[in-house]
């Protein structure tokens, strides 16, 4: 019986979770999805990496609570996990180093995975579609909205020579909403063109627009926001009274990291 | 003055084929809205399922779907279940449901008022055992305080609100007393059109301080039946439906293909019931 093997993946998503939403982790479970249905895929984990206070984003509470908040939010799922990392650094990191550091530890644990697995004779697994006489090697992907996509354009925001790299050698699963349609912004890039077959498009038919900014807007105002973020969420927000009229302040006029650091020959993704 | 507002319960009326986040978010919206106003106090939000009896295409027996809202509730400090409805052999009228929930808050209304103002009848003798056990006397000093009456105010999307426009589903008179006694809570998208739709209607136009219309800014289209689609195509349903209810779903093989079809072919009971009745064609202009 020849047995096709489906590459694993792991999905990463990067973001302020400010807080984390219902809408955050439904990018998880439809990414999931998708790309288990084109059969070639199975999808081993997934890692939600807030990013670091040093962002410099209006609004931004400290990472130490929107870690919490994400933890608090993954309880209930056994394959999505939040990693502190990249909100631990010094210093704002770009995407595609954070990508790098955890394809890296990827591949730490699946070699020692491959390690032990060698120093037994193997047994073969009976109707198991997943795992082959030969490992293969997972692939990390970055997951994320239609609205993160569009970024790429933002003058100054990316470097191209990162964004080259994010969807070469990793990937990107791009969750847009029924009414539209991100093919044209690739279409219209050559860059991103080239490599669009490592780029999942996918639809989200059930809309479910709940952005963190409405989140913390209502909790400002004391308006409910139950079944829009977990329960567990809203308590832990409640208790430690994390989003109020100065949070909403902070790095208020400041630019966005990012944007601050030297740019030189930084090349306009249009261009 | 907090009691001078008017005491106000929820009603939703459904399939709750299943239960939804976006369902429950329209209670949380509501009361937000009638607090607001300043005028309301939200005391209680109720669920009632439709009874099985309303032969809708795809709808699951209604123990199911009273279990699955339960269990969806039960983090809820105010919102509960009713399945009253839904243990009715026949289909009922959403106004049969409204006047049932607006007579029972009413003669709790005139219980609660009771109890404060009985004394003790017989000092020294031991009562009989009672339901109710009553302090000793502590009567009001002041004149009582006029509350208006509590009203029941049903709570929808602006789906149910178009539907009254659908020929031979409702009654007109139903529709009349619905705005008329006892009040809408509507909940829509932005950019709906609603206010174009009762804007066209002089029954819902003179009502319409009756019908409270709130937006819905944050764009949540979970619907049952785009939840039960997911479920037949294997798609996740986690952070649409509370967890309890999508692990309920999972644990008792709830919605396939077979249970989409129950009912195919069948007349939705309002529709049978009045086919024929010149009353229900009644346009709502």
């Amino acid at each position: 019986v020849r047995m096709r093997c489906r590459i694993p993946v792991i999905l990463l998503a990067c973001g302020s979770f400010n807080p984390t939403t219902n809408m955050h982790m439904r990018l998880f479970e439809l990414a999931r999805d998708h790309l288990h249905q084109t059969g070639q895929y199975q999808v081993i984990e997934g890692i939600m990496s807030p990013v670091s206070d040093k962002y410099g984003k209006k609004g931004l509470v400290s990472a130490r609570h929107r870690v919490a908040m994400a933890r608090l939010a993954l309880e209930t799922s056994d394959w999505i996990r939040v990693d502190p990392w990249e909100s631990q650094q010094d210093t704002w990191t770009e995407t595609v180093k954070v990508l790098r550091h955890h394809y890296n530890e990827a591949l730490r644990a699946f070699q020692t995975k491959e390690f032990m697995r060698n120093k037994q004779p193997t047994e073969s697994s009976t109707g198991d579609s997943v795992s082959c006489q030969r490992a293969v090697l997972p692939e990390l992907k970055l997951l994320c909205g239609a609205d993160f996509l569009q970024t790429f354009k933002t003058p100054n925001l990316w470097k191209e020579e990162d964004i080259k790299e994010i969807v070469e050698k990793f990937g990107l699963v791009c969750i847009s909403r029924a009414g539209s349609d991100p093919s044209q912004f690739i279409q219209e890039s050559d860059l991103l063109s080239e490599f669009q077959h490592n780029i999942f498009l996918v639809r989200e038919w059930i809309q479910n627009e709940i952005s963190a900014t409405q989140i913390r807007s209502a909790l400002c105002r004391g308006l409910s926001v139950k079944y829009l973020i977990p329960d567990s969420v809203i308590a832990y927000i409640a208790q430690h009274n994390v989003y109020t009229a100065e949070s909403e302040r902070s790095n208020e006029g400041h630019l966005l990291q990012p944007l601050r650091l030297p740019n030189t020959a930084i090349k306009h993704l249009r261009d | 003055d907090p009691d001078r507002k008017t005491e106000v319960v929820l009603l939703a009326c459904g399939s709750f084929n299943p239960i939804t986040n976006m369902h429950l978010r329209l209670f949380e919206l509501a009361k937000d809205y009638l607090h607001e106003t300043g005028k309301y106090k939200v005391i209680k939000g109720i669920i009632s399922p439709v009874g099985d009896a309303y032969k809708k295409k795809g709808l699951i027996s209604a123990n199911h779907r009273v279990t699955m809202a339960k269990l969806a509730t039960k983090n809820s400090d105010w919102v509960e279940v009713d399945d009253w409805e839904s243990c009715q052999s026949e289909w009922l009228e959403t106004l049969k449901v409204l006047r049932y929930h607006h007579q029972k808050l009413l003669s709790t209304d005139v219980t609660n008022s009771l109890q404060d103002a009985v004394p003790i009848t017989k000092l020294g003798r031991k009562r009989k055992q009672e339901s109710n056990r009553h302090e000793p006397i502590k009567k009001k000093n002041q004149s009582p305080v006029v509350k208006s009456v509590p009203q029941v105010k049903l709570l929808c999307g602006s789906d149910m609100l178009e539907s009254f426009g659908i020929p031979n589903l409702w009654k007109l008179e139903d529709i009349t007393e619905i705005v008329e006694k006892h009040g809408l809570v509507c909940i829509s998208r932005a950019g709906n059109n609603v206010q174009k739709f009762i804007y066209e209607s002089d029954i819902l136009w003179r009502h319409k301080n009756n019908i409270h219309l709130v937006e819905e800014w944050i764009t949540n289209d979970i619907s049952s039946t785009k939840i039960r689609r997911a479920l037949r195509r294997g798609q996740s349903i986690r952070y649409l439906v509370p967890e309890a209810v999508r692990a309920y779903i999972e644990q008792n093989r709830l919605y396939g293909p077979e249970s989409e079809d129950r009912n195919a072919g069948v007349v939705l009971a309002p529709l049978q019931k009045y086919a024929s009745d010149p009353r229900s064609s009644q346009a709502l202009n």
